[in-house]
């Protein structure tokens, strides 16, 4: 049985990040779910991403202490899906929209996050 | 479906409004609020609580505070609703009760609404799970969601960060004509820009109040307001879209389902945005009306920044925008909706003293859910409107 989330996690946890695709309408799935969704399909398979793609929006999440500011960016995924992540390895100031970044997998805690560099 | 789609235009009316608590209210919980406003409001209609027979709440806290609120109140609704849009919900309450009302299955609907995060604290556990998929990141909630909105806006349509102050500002001098507002000092756009930035480009002067109120309406068919206390205001037309639950999934960022909600609840009403003599459009943030202005029909898209430049929803502008001083500067206690619709009703009674808009007949109220997610656009009138 399709474990969507628990699938993804494991894939991220063995360095790869997947996401799913429909056979039948070729289309791209983030996050994980048991449909595609608008159309329904079920016949989703997981493929590897890319991991190129494009800050849609950004935004700074301010702290007392600028050194401790974050970013927290929804990016465009060339396969389609757009997701919430951050970008790492830039300034803060330095992010923008349109900007072409991919996905690289870092250890947060005791787990794997996905963020993404400057392509 | 046809644009018109079949509602009871004008059939059913609110005959009752009120305000409670506003700003601080210390000593009582969440349902002591929302039966005080329940109170003043039937009150307000000159209709007895043992009418009510339906009962539409959204509690801050409590996932069954329908059933709570009936218990409260000592009464038995053959209609009770809880439901979870958000600061939304009591918009899709006025349609649904209208579409009950008008079928008979009620004869006396009662929405109401309280909450005091400002002097009795939230208990730590929410209502709302964390995203799996946007946690991680640590947007603030739901502040972030907002920001990415605006960023999004800003890049495309060259909005401005002035410009989202002049709704703060605008909002803020509306608040200063009203005396029920918790938030009346003076504000300038310089103020906004200047103040702490939380979520770039939003400071804390562009986010909404987190205080205390209640309130409540009475909607009966337009028959039974005959008898009522007050002035009837009409429902001319009302229509819901939910595009999402969380931002990243929101199909388009600078497009709101209020471009679904607001064409269809104006064909109901047989009216246009520009015929609207008031405008009650959720301000969780600054963005928000600047988006619902477009979305609604009010100007084109991107150009709801150049919209409310030069004090034009301020007091003495072209559009009465947030009468009561809104989100920003009058009240929101976490789900605002309710007071849009209780300013929106009191304008077409002419109850509004200094802040009273001229020879007011149309409003619209238009509620927010979730993070720009539920979307919810009520078109209100009063008799010469029908």
């Amino acid at each position: 049985m399709l474990q969507p989330e628990a699938e993804w996690r494991a894939h991220l946890a063995e360095g790869r990040f997947m996401i799913q695709r429909s056979r039948s309408t070729g289309g791209h799935v983030f996050y994980p779910r048991v449909m595609e969704p608008g159309t329904g399909a079920e016949d989703l398979e997981w493929v590897s991403a890319s991991g190129a793609a494009t800050v849609h929006a950004v935004t700074i999440v301010r702290k007392k202490d600028p050194a401790d500011s974050y970013n927290v960016v929804l990016v465009d995924l060339a396969e389609g899906p757009r997701l919430m992540s951050r970008v790492d390895g830039v300034p803060v100031d330095d992010i923008h929209i349109g900007m072409a970044v991919k996905a690289s997998i870092v250890q947060e805690g005791d787990k794997p996050l996905l963020v993404f560099v400057p392509a | 479906m046809s644009m018109t789609n079949g509602f009871p235009r004008g059939r059913t009316v609110i005959a009752g409004a009120s305000t409670y608590g506003i700003g601080q209210c210390p000593g009582l919980s969440a349902v002591d609020m929302a039966a005080k406003a329940a109170l003043l409001e039937l009150a307000d209609a000159g209709i007895a609580l043992s009418e009510v027979d339906a009962l539409y709440t959204s509690a801050p806290y409590e996932a069954l505070g329908g059933m709570e609120l009936a218990e409260y109140l000592g009464i038995t609704p053959r209609v009770t609703d809880c439901n979870r849009t958000g600061g939304s919900a009591f918009e899709v309450y006025v349609q649904q009760a209208a579409l009950a009302l008008e079928a008979g299955l009620i004869d006396c609907a009662l929405i109401a609404y309280g909450s005091n995060p400002a002097s009795n604290p939230p208990p730590g556990v929410g209502m709302t799970r964390q995203s799996p998929w946007e946690a991680p990141y640590k947007p603030l909630a739901p502040l972030s969601s907002y920001a990415l909105a605006a960023s999004r806006h800003m890049h495309l349509y060259g909005t401005t960060r002035e410009q989202l102050a002049e709704v703060a500002v605008a909002a803020r001098q509306w608040a200063q004509l009203n005396p029920e507002a918790a938030v009346r000092d003076p504000l300038s756009i310089e103020d906004v820009l200047k103040a702490r930035m939380v979520s770039d480009p939003l400071t804390v002067r562009d986010c909404c109040l987190f205080n205390d109120g209640a309130a409540a309406v009475v909607m009966v068919r337009a028959d039974r307001a005959k008898d009522c206390a007050r002035a009837p205001v009409h429902v001319l037309g009302t229509a819901h879209a939910v595009t999402h639950r969380e931002i990243s999934s929101m199909p388009d960022l600078t497009v709101t389902g209020a471009a679904i909600s607001g064409p269809q609840a104006f064909a109901q009403a047989g009216f246009k945005p520009a015929d609207m003599d008031v405008a009650m459009l959720y301000d969780a943030f600054t963005i928000t009306p600047i988006l619902f202005l477009e979305d609604l029909g009010f100007c084109p898209k991107g150009e709801g920044g150049r919209f409310v430049s030069g004090g034009h929803v301020a007091p003495g502008g072209g559009l009465a925008l947030n009468t009561n001083g809104g989100g920003l500067s009058c009240v929101h206690p976490g789900m605002y909706g309710l007071f849009l619709l209780v300013e929106a009703t009191r304008q077409l009674r002419g109850e509004c003293g200094e802040r009273q808009v001229k020879d007011a007949r149309l409003a619209v109220a238009h509620g927010n859910g979730g993070v720009l997610s539920s979307e919810a656009t009520v078109v209100l009138g009063t008799a010469e409107t029908l």
